[in-house]
């Protein structure tokens, strides 16, 4: 068990480390979907979901890993579970709500794969949390996609009528926001240790 | 009662005023930062002139060859570049090499500005990109504290400043050794308080006789030259008061919780980069919001995590992140806080 208290758990997922600006995972959909404000915001909170849902599903699979003995397994099962975890939720929120379904749209199984979900559930088992302190390292690193996300869609959308030079349109310049952004939360590294 | 000439003149309306111009305010900014680069050159002797020299001419030499470049008119007539120049060697500490000085002005303009589109589009302020660069770069130089007063100072510069580039900085323990001054730590009173439970007095910290950073040392002349610029109008009052009673607040809230740990927030109010960051570069007209209501928020954002990083961080000084992370905030903030348009009724639907 480790014994770090939740909210320092949950500030380490969201800030101190941020999944994407200080750990880089999840890169790809940072970079896609934070064009608009529009996008980022349901992107930001079907990442808390699918991170939420992961957290609890991989935290029941490794323990059964670890009663099997077979912890070799981890990641190919961890795959399995969340891709098909985040599916069956899919389903039932269609089935029982049709509008949050359609808020949370194809962005569902866009970031089912993603490999900050799969680091989320590497990390929180190499850190041996329990139960609950997985679940709020689950919501946290959620939390912080989500704050990396919806800054960088506003910088982004600020910047779409600044007369950008042609070497640095696109992709370029979103690379570069993301580098001064990292940089910036560089600042709290080593937070509250 | 003597005789008074007074004239008085009168004119026809329309009264015709120019409008304030971007030279004219980048002017000013200059003009208001002159006192504080003059004393950080009292304190700090030679070595902070040539860092200031060196910063300013990186920064406007780069606008001038980009703009060069790509064949568009020379925008260094507008003070911007020297006003970044000038605020990164501000940020600076005394015996900073000078190549990575130059470098830090060299990135400050082209990352932090001109890719972004140049001046009005900069998102972050360019100074601070360029200090954020140098801090992760070079993150023992940056800390390398020299005391100021030294015997000698404007005749002999610090010899780390002169290292060649891509070397390791040359001591400075020695020359501070040599210089007669006892007991130097090596510590700003920032970092003296923080880790080594040191307070300084507030006096030191208000008139400047302290280690730090060039311009950050006394809190006095950068007031007065901040009011100057509030004064004018060419600067956001708001802004700087907003920072000032975030941190006094959130400082003193936890001094009096607990005053055996936590600092008096006159001292948090005092020490490091926090006054220079306030008045000149956390209201930068670009990076920051424009609402009234948006820039409160955008300060006492600054003041938090400025408290934060400072007390629980792995940094004694963290105004530079916060103001960064603010202005990364601060499109968000304008979104959020739109003035009502007169007229509109509020919380209408078609907003």
């Amino acid at each position: 068990m480790n014994p770090d208290p939740l909210g320092f758990i949950f500030l380490d997922a969201a800030i101190i480390n941020n999944f994407v600006l200080a750990a880089f995972l999840g890169i790809c959909p940072f970079l896609g979907v934070s064009a608009k404000l529009k996008t980022a915001v349901p992107m930001g909170f079907a990442v808390i979901f699918v991170m939420t849902v992961a957290a609890v599903c991989t935290y029941a699979v490794n323990q059964l890993l670890v009663y099997l003995d077979v912890p070799y397994l981890r990641i190919i099962a961890y795959i399995a579970v969340i891709a098909s975890t985040v599916q069956l939720v899919e389903m039932v929120i269609k089935r029982f709500s049709e509008t949050l379904f359609r808020a949370l749209g194809i962005f569902l199984p866009l970031i089912t794969t993603n490999c900050a979900i799969m680091g989320m559930a590497l990390f929180a088992t190499a850190r041996e949390y329990g139960f609950m302190q997985t679940v709020v390292y689950g919501l946290g690193a959620g939390v912080g996609f989500m704050l990396a996300l919806v800054l960088m869609a506003g910088l982004r959308e600020q910047l779409e009528l600044s007369d950008v030079p042609s070497i640095a349109r696109g992709a370029a310049l979103t690379l570069l926001i993301a580098g001064i952004l990292s940089m910036a939360f560089m600042g709290f590294a080593g937070l509250g240790s | 009662m003597s005789q008074n000439s007074l004239v008085m003149e009168l004119r026809s309306p329309p009264h015709v005023r120019q409008a304030l111009t971007t030279p004219v305010i980048m002017a000013n900014v200059v003009y208001a930062m002159l006192p504080i680069c003059a004393f950080a050159v009292f304190s700090y002797g030679a070595s902070a002139l040539l860092l200031l020299m060196t910063c300013t001419a990186a920064c406007v030499l780069t606008e001038h060859v980009i703009a060069k470049a790509s064949g568009n008119p020379t925008p260094i007539g507008d003070y911007s570049a020297a006003v970044t120049g000038i605020l990164l060697a501000l940020t600076l500490p005394p015996g900073f090499p000078l190549w990575m000085g130059a470098l830090g002005g060299v990135v400050s303009i082209v990352l932090g500005k001109t890719l972004f589109g140049g001046l009005g589009c900069n998102v972050f302020n360019p100074a601070l990109v360029g200090r954020a660069f140098l801090q992760a770069s070079f993150p023992v130089a940056i800390t390398t504290w020299t005391p100021p007063y030294m015997d000698g100072r404007f005749v002999q510069g610090i010899p780390s400043s002169f290292t060649l580039p891509f070397l390791e900085p040359i001591s400075v323990v020695q020359f501070v050794e040599d210089s007669g001054i006892d007991g130097f730590t090596g510590a700003t009173p920032l970092a003296a308080q923080l880790f080594e439970q040191q307070p300084t007095s507030l006096a030191d910290l208000f008139f400047g006789t302290t280690a730090g950073s060039l311009g950050e040392t006394s809190a006095l002349i950068i007031l007065i030259c901040g009011i100057y610029l509030a004064a004018r109008g060419m600067m956001n009052w708001r802004i700087p008061a907003a920072i000032f009673a975030s941190i006094f607040l959130v400082g003193g809230f936890f001094y009096t919780l607990n005053p055996d740990v936590n600092p008096n927030p006159f001292f948090m109010l005092l020490s490091g980069g926090l006054m220079l960051g306030a008045v000149f570069m956390a209201s930068d007209l670009v990076a920051s919001p424009t609402s009234p209501f948006g820039m409160w928020v955008y300060g006492v954002l600054i003041g938090a995590v400025t408290y934060i990083i400072r007390m629980y961080g792995g940094l004694p000084e963290g105004i530079m992140y916060a103001i960064l992370l603010a202005n990364a905030a601060s499109p968000l903030i304008d979104q959020l806080t739109q003035p009502r348009t007169y007229g509109s009724r509020l919380r209408s639907k078609a907003a």
